[in-house]
């Protein structure tokens, strides 16, 4: 699904350029669960927004799906995202102004789908998430846990092939992280293919896949067996 | 993105920001609330002015010796000056048809008393149409006789405000007052008709025009007022004095026609021009709650970087973010305009209330502009920080909490 060859990315700080990726090989293949671990400015973040396509690579090529996405124009790039990837962040980035339901419509507003069958589709998020009675609330009004709930299902309305996720349970307790990993992997086991950064090592092992960065490079890339 | 979510999207922005959003609208709704009241005064002036010609009679034209044009040709050696006009030549005027009723005017200045009363007050020397071509009430007693216009009687009437002067609560008619050197019998008081262009019919003496004549020791008059037949007839009736009197002056056309339309519709032209102006200056603050508009959303986008960075990610394109910002930053110029329009059209209301004089309406043609001059401005100072919203970088902006 994912083909990542020679992918580099340069930042230039000062007079000094910093290889926040560095030569990265990488293939991910569809449905697979993986976690990305490492320590701080180890490329982590880099390396999921660039397979996000929010961030071009200074050189190397990204096939997604048998299509080389390395030279599409900013439109084609968001149009992809808009069809083919799930965002989950750490801080949620909910808006705060608009409700749950309408922030998980969003993205199905953006990409012009016609509004009754958006209801529809925000109905059915809404109930399998078990956040059918907090639909009309905004995100201040709602828990850590449940903000986080709102956020996977506006990533997923869409139904996108690649969920990507930074420290999704970066900022929440351990009850409603394991919550959110849960629906998570119960995403995965749908098919999604679930990529996740994340700090925390039991999570990292709950992931069938483990790969470690350091320096802007793979460090270690293991199968785990146990889950 | 559908366009009926692009305007529910920056609907949403305008109402969820509620204090920034409510100062811009003030902002907007001032400035298209100057330019309603400011252009309404210079429309309510130009219709208070143009009124009151209207007042000074229907159908009037005035006959003014000496010509307001000149022509080329040998320089006046001979030191030619108008002739005058005369009482003969007034009169001769009513051999038209087109004319109705004709007033010579004659008009000095003199002491009038009564007993140890004096009071310099303007002497009209007229006849007896001149109150019917003035439209002067009287308030006591009748006005100059009509008899021949030729016959100094001494007989006067005087205005409201000299007959409260010489006179006080005690009836004038009948008493004798002395004008200049001579005594006339008063026999009428003008009723109170407040000033009328130029000259005050309260502080005033009519005599007859003869009687005028004599007292300033001349022959020629100030000026003829005519009363057409009728509103089509005052082309001809201007024509036809032209006519006589050229007829009269061996063939020199030296006297100056003025129809009424003529002073109303210059005095038009200077009351639109000054609404023009004023409304201009209005639209200048229109402007500055432009810039204001841009600012504000330059702001909304330094805070809202987080949510642009959000909808980047969910796949909108710059020109989606463009239309929506831009959107918004038109929303509320509409609807400030719309706020501002209701704004003047009380604030006019009001003043309305309290002047009733003035009454002052803008006019639709400044209504208008000046609401579609806000939508305009909206979105061209919308487009500065709409493209500085769409030229975010999604990872900086969402790499902030």
């Amino acid at each position: 699904m994912i083909t990542l060859s020679g992918a580099t990315r340069d930042f230039v700080v000062g007079e000094q350029t910093v290889h926040a990726l560095n030569d990265v090989n990488l293939e991910v293949d569809a449905g697979e669960y993986i976690a990305i671990v490492g320590p701080s400015g180890s490329g982590k973040s880099t390396l999921l927004n660039a397979i996000g396509l929010l961030d071009r690579l200074s050189k190397g090529t990204y096939r997604l799906e048998d299509h080389d996405v390395t030279g599409l124009s900013n439109d084609e790039l968001a149009q992809i995202r808009r069809e083919k990837i799930g965002f989950v962040f750490q801080f949620f980035h909910l808006i705060p102004r608009l409700t749950a339901a309408r922030n998980i419509e969003l993205p199905l507003t953006l990409a012009g789908i016609d509004p009754a069958e958006r209801a529809s589709r925000v109905a059915a998020v809404l109930k399998d998430y078990g956040l059918a009675d907090r639909s009309q609330h905004r995100p201040d009004q709602l828990s850590g846990g449940q903000r986080q709930r709102v956020a996977i299902a506006r990533a997923t309305v869409t139904r996108p092939r690649l969920l990507l996720a930074d420290e999704p349970t970066g900022n929440l307790d351990r009850a409603s992280g394991n919550e959110v990993v849960h629906i998570l992997e119960r995403l995965n086991d749908d098919g999604i293919t679930l990529l996740m950064v994340t700090h925390d090592p039991d999570l990292a092992n709950r992931a069938r896949r483990k790969i470690r960065m350091v320096d802007g490079a793979i460090e270690s890339d293991t199968q785990v067996t146990a889950r | 993105m559908r366009i009926g979510d692009v305007f529910a999207y920056a609907y949403g922005g305008v109402v969820g920001y509620r204090l920034r959003s409510l100062l811009m609208l003030f902002a907007m709704a001032v400035g298209v609330a100057s330019v309603v009241v400011l252009t309404g005064l210079g429309e309510g002036a130009r219709r208070y002015v143009t009124g009151e010609f209207a007042s000074l009679g229907t159908h009037l034209l005035i006959v003014l010796p000496g010509r307001n044009e000149t022509t080329g040709g040998a320089p006046p050696l001979l030191g030619e000056t108008p002739r005058d006009l005369t009482l003969d030549d007034a009169l001769a005027l009513q051999r038209s048809a087109a004319i109705r009723r004709i007033a010579p005017v004659t008009v000095g200045s003199a002491p009038v008393s009564f007993e140890q009363r004096e009071r310099e007050v303007i002497t009209i020397g007229t006849t007896a149409d001149f109150l019917h071509v003035r439209q002067l009430k009287i308030l006591s007693g009748r006005f100059l006789p009509q008899t021949d216009p030729r016959r100094a009687a001494s007989i006067c009437v005087l205005g409201g405000k000299l007959k409260r002067e010489l006179f006080g609560n005690r009836s004038a008619v009948g008493n004798w007052v002395r004008v200049g050197d001579r005594r006339f019998r008063v026999v009428g008081v003008l009723a109170s008709e407040g000033r009328a262009i130029g000259i005050d019919l309260e502080d005033m003496v009519v005599i007859p025009v003869a009687s005028a004549q004599a007292l300033f020791d001349t022959p020629s008059l100030f000026r003829i007022l005519v009363e057409a037949r009728s509103q089509s007839l005052i082309p001809r009736a201007k024509q036809q004095i032209s006519e006589i009197i050229r007829a009269r002056h061996e063939g020199e056309d030296d006297v100056t026609v003025i129809t009424q339309d003529a002073v109303i519709s210059t005095f038009n032209k200077i009351f639109t021009a000054l609404t023009m102006t004023v409304g201009g200056i209005a639209a200048i603050s229109l402007a500055v709650a432009g810039i204001l508009i841009m600012n504000v959303m330059l702001v909304a986008v330094s805070q809202r970087t987080a949510e642009i960075g959000v909808i980047k990610a969910l796949g909108a394109t710059r020109g989606t973010i463009l239309a929506l910002f831009v959107t918004e930053a038109g929303v509320m110029a509409a609807v400030g305009a719309v706020l501002g329009l209701a704004l003047g059209y009380a604030v006019s209301a009001t003043v309305g209330q309290v002047y009733p004089v003035l009454s002052i309406t803008a006019p639709l043609w400044a209504s208008a502009s000046a609401l579609c001059l806000a939508i305009v401005l909206g979105l061209v100072f919308g487009v500065l920080p709409a493209r500085r919203a769409a030229a975010l970088d999604p990872i900086a902006a969402l790499a902030r909490r």
